[in-house]
């Protein structure tokens, strides 16, 4: 068994599941890669700005589902500005840890929480405006793009050995040969966090390892 | 106790098999000797050879047009790269070689072409309906004057659709090009005659009927041009080296005997329970594959707003055995390539579960899985931003 046995405890008794009628904010988050999907519903007190209550569903595997679990309880009572700092890593790590291969699901929580917070913000009036995507933006996006040979993101296991950004044309370089195991899964997963960029058109990956 | 209905990927041993190979691991466990060898070695030539016939005989080849391998993707391999090789080394006047394989066919014939592409050999790889059968017009369209052997399976590993082997065959056979099945999903559960069906080479494996894992064979009807791929010594009639597995002969050959008509009802029977009770009493399924044209012994689901990793792991959890083509039950994080293939989306994939029928299931295992799997998915769905867990 892959899974420890608290991740096995949340997957079968998943805490704060469900939907609000009336969430303050909320997000729903997929990876086209392995088809997981998870949604974040939370109310925030608009005085203390802390998260009140929130509930997650998971259409996913059972580490989708128990980072889900602890991510939820991890955030409840927290204000938005610490929620946001609640990290895959930290996840994991309540969690008693997660296999490598699976961050790839587990992350999407951990996503769909911070989306959620900024769904409220952008509600509330607490974004600003939309800046123009550069190398530094597209590289910011694919530190969330997981490696799943290791778990960490692909940025930081120097997976990409290229970023250009040229009218709204992006192109990513990743050091993988292109009938890797994984290389599919990889490019799905960087288109599916790149593309949604307001000023992107397209996005090409290419391997070269 | 385990309800185990993974058998399209491993079997139980049957007893009766490891009391057929006992004495060939500690008695006659001698290498094949020639008959001007020791007698203990003749023994075991002896053995090899009757179990040789004995699985020949029952898809009506002759015993020497069978050779031994250490399994299905041994025997694939050697397919599609020993014809490739012989027709290289021929100096054949097809210059440019053409192969033709389905999208969904298992992965050692899959990417025996793909490895085979990569040396130059063009492939096509004949897309299948959403029942999982190879469209047999664009398969014959894409025969060229380089094609020199088809690979088209007997039936599928995951759907369980058989295909048409007899027409596929015969259109190989009138434009003088090999054919090769992948068998091993198919073998003493279905039946194949290769005197009734013109096939030239045909992959089977112990594994699937419980018999020992790591024997398999290749029939390769006479005059077939194929070179061997693995160098070594003489055995298998120059077509395989490496010392005889005669234990997993002999099992395998028993393995064989011990498959009966009956039992592939019995099976069937299961099976087509299965499918009944699933999908009229879980809202929201999907069959895969085609409602007929199918192995005894398989059924694939998909339970649609639920994910496969999750029910097989709840299941797991209550005792059951089953396996689903969802990516991230997958060890490339992909969808399964015939789920795909046959159309579906990676939604179809994503909650697909494969239950496989052996001789020890039971009418009461079918019970216990409809209930378990129920339940399942009903809490699965209750916690699915798309779940419909009631009716519709």
């Amino acid at each position: 068994m892959p899974y420890t046995e608290k991740v096995i405890e949340h997957f079968k008794n998943p805490r704060n599941v469900g939907s609000m009628e009336t969430p303050d904010g909320k997000s729903t988050e997929g990876s086209p890669a392995c088809g997981d999907m998870v949604s974040v519903y939370i109310k925030v007190d608009d005085e203390t700005k802390k998260i009140t209550d929130i509930k997650f569903e998971s259409y996913g595997c059972a580490s989708n589902i128990a980072t889900g679990s602890i991510i939820t309880e991890l955030a409840k009572g927290k204000t938005i500005e610490e929620a946001k700092k609640i990290s895959w890593k930290q996840a994991s790590e309540e969690l008693g840890g997660l296999p490598p291969v699976k961050a790839h699901c587990s992350v999407l929580a951990v996503e769909g929480l911070r989306a959620a917070i900024q769904d409220y913000e952008e509600k509330h009036g607490l974004i600003t405006e939309k800046v123009p995507t550069t190398t530094d933006v597209v590289k910011k996006r694919l530190r969330h793009v997981m490696n799943p040979l290791t778990g960490l993101d692909v940025v930081r296991t120097e997976l990409i050995k290229d970023i250009a950004v040229d009218e709204g044309e992006v192109k990513v370089d990743v050091d993988l040969k292109e009938d890797h195991q994984f290389a599919a899964a990889i490019k799905e997963d960087i288109k599916e966090k790149i593309e949604p960029l307001w000023d992107i058109k397209r996005v090409k990956v290419k391997f070269s390892g | 106790m385990t309800v185990y209905l993974d058998n399209a990927s491993a079997t139980k041993l049957d007893e009766r098999v490891l009391d057929a190979m006992r004495p060939y691991l500690f008695e006659v466990y001698a290498v094949a000797t020639s008959e001007f060898g020791y007698s203990l070695g003749i023994e075991a030539k002896e053995a090899l050879d009757t179990a040789r016939a004995n699985i020949a005989k029952r898809m009506n080849g002759n015993p020497d047009e069978l050779v031994f391998t250490s399994g299905s993707t041994e025997s694939s391999n050697l397919a599609l790269k020993g014809i490739i090789k012989a027709f290289d080394t021929k100096k054949s006047k097809k210059s440019k070689k053409h192969i033709i394989v389905s999208t969904i066919e298992d992965f050692p014939v899959l990417n025996s072409a793909k490895t085979l592409e990569k040396q130059g050999v063009d492939v096509t790889f004949v897309p299948v309906d959403e029942t999982g059968l190879v469209d047999i017009e664009q398969l014959k369209e894409s025969f060229t004057d380089n094609t020199v052997l088809v690979s088209i399976q007997h039936a599928n590993q995951e759907i369980g659709t058989i295909q048409d082997i007899k027409t596929i065959g015969e259109f190989c056979s009138d434009h003088g090009v090999l054919f090769h099945t992948d068998a091993t999903h198919t073998f003493t559960r279905v039946p194949l005659d290769v005197t009734q069906i013109p096939v030239d080479l045909v992959t089977v494996s112990a594994h699937t009927i419980h018999g020992p894992k790591g024997v398999g064979a290749l029939y390769i009807k006479e005059g077939t041009p194929i070179t061997k791929v693995m160098d070594g010594g003489f055995q298998e009639n120059n077509m395989r080296a490496g010392l005889e597995n005669i234990p997993g002969a002999v099992g395998f050959s028993k393995a064989v005997d011990l498959v009966t008509d009956k039992e592939n009802q019995q099976i069937q029977n299961m099976r087509d329970t299965l499918i009944d009770k699933v999908l009229t009493e879980i809202p929201h399924t999907t069959l895969n594959g085609h409602p007929k044209k199918r192995t005894p012994h398989n059924a694939n689901i998909t339970f649609h707003y639920v994910e496969g990793e999750s029910i097989t792991l709840h299941l797991d959890m209550r005792g059951f055995a089953v396996s689903t083509g969802s990516a991230c039950f997958s060890r490339s994080l992909e969808a399964s390539h015939v789920i795909m293939g046959i159309g579906g989306d990676h939604e179809r994939a994503h909650g697909s579960v494969r239950f496989t029928f052996g001789r020890f299931n039971t009418m009461k295992d079918v019970d216990a899985i409809v209930t378990a799997v129920s339940e399942v998915v009903k809490s699965l769905r209750d916690i699915s931003p798309l779940g419909k867990s009631g009716g519709d």
